[in-house]
């Protein structure tokens, strides 16, 4: 990873850069730091990550386990999707509970949807080998697919930060980190 | 020789005294061979009241006067009720005493409402021909399609029933098979005119249709009476203006009971005041096919063309760059353009190309030699340079099968350049080489998954050959089934594709530039230069 901020851009656009555009969401559901990012396809689908900045990719974390069973009645390895137009997917909100993820250090985290949408699928690769999802957070450890409503694909990313934006909140939290230690 | 026999006499004159033309009298009398249709109507007329004339009893007859008694009075009353509702011509007596209306050849026939009157005669079918000659087509024969007005199934259905009984007066019976055709009759007169006017042959299997459609305004109602009685008959297709098709109208005629039908429709039924209007006069040619294989030199262009809430995104495609010359030269009307399977618009198609065919739909021009489809391919391949074709020729719809069972069942061979983020050197993509028949398994492709359904699809890399370019790049030629996508096999979608070229040199790769090497159907047939 470029260590400068400003670095020129790397010599081949990764397959992420070249498609898909990055919104993010930080704190998300008042949490601090649980950031989460957002991958949207040029087609409007959604591929749901954890930001770089979300605790459980920092170092030092050991993830113990991953559930996609996220109350008594509902398990997102459930979720069964036909044909073209995706009948019998999971209807996602905004604050839906994709997973959660336990860690060795006995914390626990909840990933977030952030986007309204039929489910498409859960990514169970992390369930064999959960540290994927700390090597590759922005490709094979991807959290879920979502597919938005048509008519809704511009309004999704309304209450997303862009790249830029979300930039700029890592620096206040920097600074305020700074600030008072 | 007249075609009537003595046996006919009482049906052909009670036909002609209720106002039925002398073709359809042929019909109803069983004339079933070709002549006597095809002589002039006024020749068939003074025939017909000559034949007629020959009975012993005479008819003296003034309109004004009460009619002696010796003659039968119904059905003198009922067949001048007839003549003067034509509203054409006054009642005559010629010196033999027999009835027939000063312009009478003027009256429009009760059953064929005219077809088989003028619009079976010279003079229409010549005004059909320059409707033809007009159209520009080019043909070398013709199939001719004409439609009738369905009520005339009703009228046929009501002679049918009044000569039935007339004809049982003499105990002989009258099945609807003994009664010619319409439509036959019509057809019997009308192709050799046809075919002396424009110079060719009616052949049911040709591929150039001329079509007319006749109608009646005036007596479009004639069917409705079946509807109420059989109601079951007529259920209103989504396609179709009336509910009364043709179709429709006969399986009601063979439902319905004599007696209910003789309450609901006049029988013998009553003259028209005009005849049939030709409604419409149309030609269409049969599609014809051409084949042939292409060849993409563009990182830019679009299979189909590209066009998104009526903004084009990409300029041209590679359909319209083969087939808009097509268009043109076969005067067709539109295209479907479809191939064996397609490329994305930043891969090449080199090698032999790939197959595909052009439906062009009603094309005026069809006959080409094959000098003439080398010339069009060459003037394909110097207006562009994106694409070449080759092999163009002309095919049957049949032989578009082989294309699409190409799609399915052949390989396909690739080249790609590969990027991958370590560094790697020769011996790393060595392995490679020796990996046979390699099962992968491709859950939908995200790129795709907006419009195709969510499925895993094993697929198999039969071969693969690496060729080393730098620390950092390599190109992979690989032989693959029909239906595997590539680009996904190599930068894993996310490691939705398993096995790839990233998990199997435990690199994260991605791919640069894909090209079509050769797709491996062995048709359309290859033509020598």
């Amino acid at each position: 990873m470029a260590t400068d901020s400003e670095a020129a851009e790397p010599a081949v656009p990764s397959l992420v850069d070249r498609y898909f555009t990055r919104w993010y969401k930080a704190d998300v559901k008042g949490k601090s730091c649980e950031d989460h990012c957002i991958l949207q396809h040029s087609n409007r689908i959604c591929v749901i990550t954890l930001a770089e900045s979300h605790p459980v990719l920092q170092s030092g974390k050991t993830i113990k386990s991953i559930s996609y069973q996220i109350s008594t009645n509902c398990s997102r390895l459930q979720n069964k999707v036909s044909g073209k137009f995706k009948r019998g997917a999971q209807f996602l909100t905004e604050l839906a509970p994709l997973c959660k993820i336990y860690c060795s250090d006995g914390e626990e985290y909840t990933v977030s949807s952030c986007v309204r949408g039929r489910l498409m699928e859960v990514n169970e690769n992390i369930l064999h080998k959960p540290s994927i999802l700390q090597e590759k957070p922005s490709t094979e450890g991807y959290i879920a697919v979502v597919l938005p409503k048509f008519e809704e694909s511009k309004s999704i990313t309304e209450g997303l930060l862009t790249q830029k934006q979300y930039e700029e909140v890592m620096v206040k939290r920097i600074n305020a980190t700074t600030a008072t230690s | 020789m007249f075609p009537l026999t003595k046996e006919s006499k009482c049906v052909a004159r009670l036909l002609l005294n209720t106002g039925t033309c002398p073709r359809c009298i042929f019909r109803f009398c069983g004339v079933d061979f070709h002549a006597p249709y095809k002589l002039p109507y006024k020749e068939l007329l003074s025939e017909l009241q000559k034949f007629l004339e020959t009975e012993k009893d005479e008819l003296i007859l003034e309109v004004m006067n009460p009619p002696p008694k010796k003659i039968r009075l119904q059905e003198l009353e009922d067949s001048v009720d007839n003549l003067s509702q034509n509203g054409a011509g006054r009642i005559s007596v010629s010196q033999d005493g027999s009835i027939a209306s000063k312009n009478s050849n003027l009256n429009v026939c009760n059953i064929c409402l005219g077809i088989l009157q003028e619009f079976c005669e010279k003079d229409f079918v010549k005004k059909v021909c320059q409707k033809v000659e007009a159209s520009g087509f080019e043909f070398t024969s013709l199939v001719f399609s004409v439609s009738f007005p369905a009520q005339l199934s009703v009228r046929e259905h009501a002679a049918w029933l009044l000569v039935k009984q007339e004809m049982g007066k003499q105990s002989l019976s009258l099945g609807r098979d003994d009664i010619v055709q319409l439509k036959e009759a019509y057809k019997w007169i009308t192709h050799p005119l046809f075919s002396e006017e424009l110079g060719v042959p009616i052949d049911g299997k040709s591929l150039f249709e001329v079509s007319v459609v006749f109608a009646h305004p005036e007596t479009v109602e004639d069917c409705h009476f079946l509807a109420a009685k059989c109601p079951d008959c007529f259920k209103p297709a989504k396609n179709k203006q009336s509910v009364f098709t043709r179709m429709a109208v006969m399986k009601a005629l063979n439902k319905i009971k004599e007696e209910d039908f003789l309450k609901q429709f006049p029988c013998p039924p009553n003259s028209p005041k005009a005849t049939c209007t030709v409604l419409e006069i149309e030609c269409a040619h049969g599609a014809v096919f051409v084949a042939g294989r292409y060849n993409k030199y563009s990182r830019n262009l679009p299979q189909t063309p590209w066009i998104i809430d009526g903004e084009r995104k990409l300029e041209s495609s590679v359909e319209e760059l083969i087939s808009d010359h097509l268009l043109t030269v076969f005067k067709a009307e539109s295209f479907n353009f479809s191939s064996s399977g397609r490329e994305d618009v930043d891969v090449r198609t080199l090698g032999n190309g790939r197959p595909f065919a052009i439906e062009l739909v009603n094309p005026h021009r069809v006959h080409f030699t094959s000098q003439e489809i080398k010339e069009l391919q060459q003037k394909i391949n110097n207006s562009s340079n994106k694409i070449q074709v080759r092999d163009l020729q002309l095919v049957t719809r049949e032989a578009i099968g082989h294309m699409k069972e190409g799609e399915e069942e052949k390989t396909k061979t690739y080249s790609a350049l590969i990027w991958t983020n370590k560094v790697i050197q020769k011996k790393d993509i060595e392995f490679l080489n020796d990996i046979k028949d390699l099962k992968i398994d491709q859950k939908t492709p995200l790129r795709v998954l907006h419009r195709r359904p969510l499925a895993v699809r094993a697929r198999v890399i039969h071969s693969m050959e690496s060729h080393y370019v730098d620390e950092h790049h390599f190109r992979l030629r690989l032989k693959t089934q029909a239906g595997t996508y590539i680009k996904e096999f190599v930068h894993g979608d996310f490691g939705r594709t398993k096995p790839n070229i990233g998990s199997l040199m435990n690199v994260t790769a991605d791919i640069l530039e894909l090209d079509v090497e050769s797709v491996d159907v062995d048709w359309p047939p290859a033509l020598e230069d």
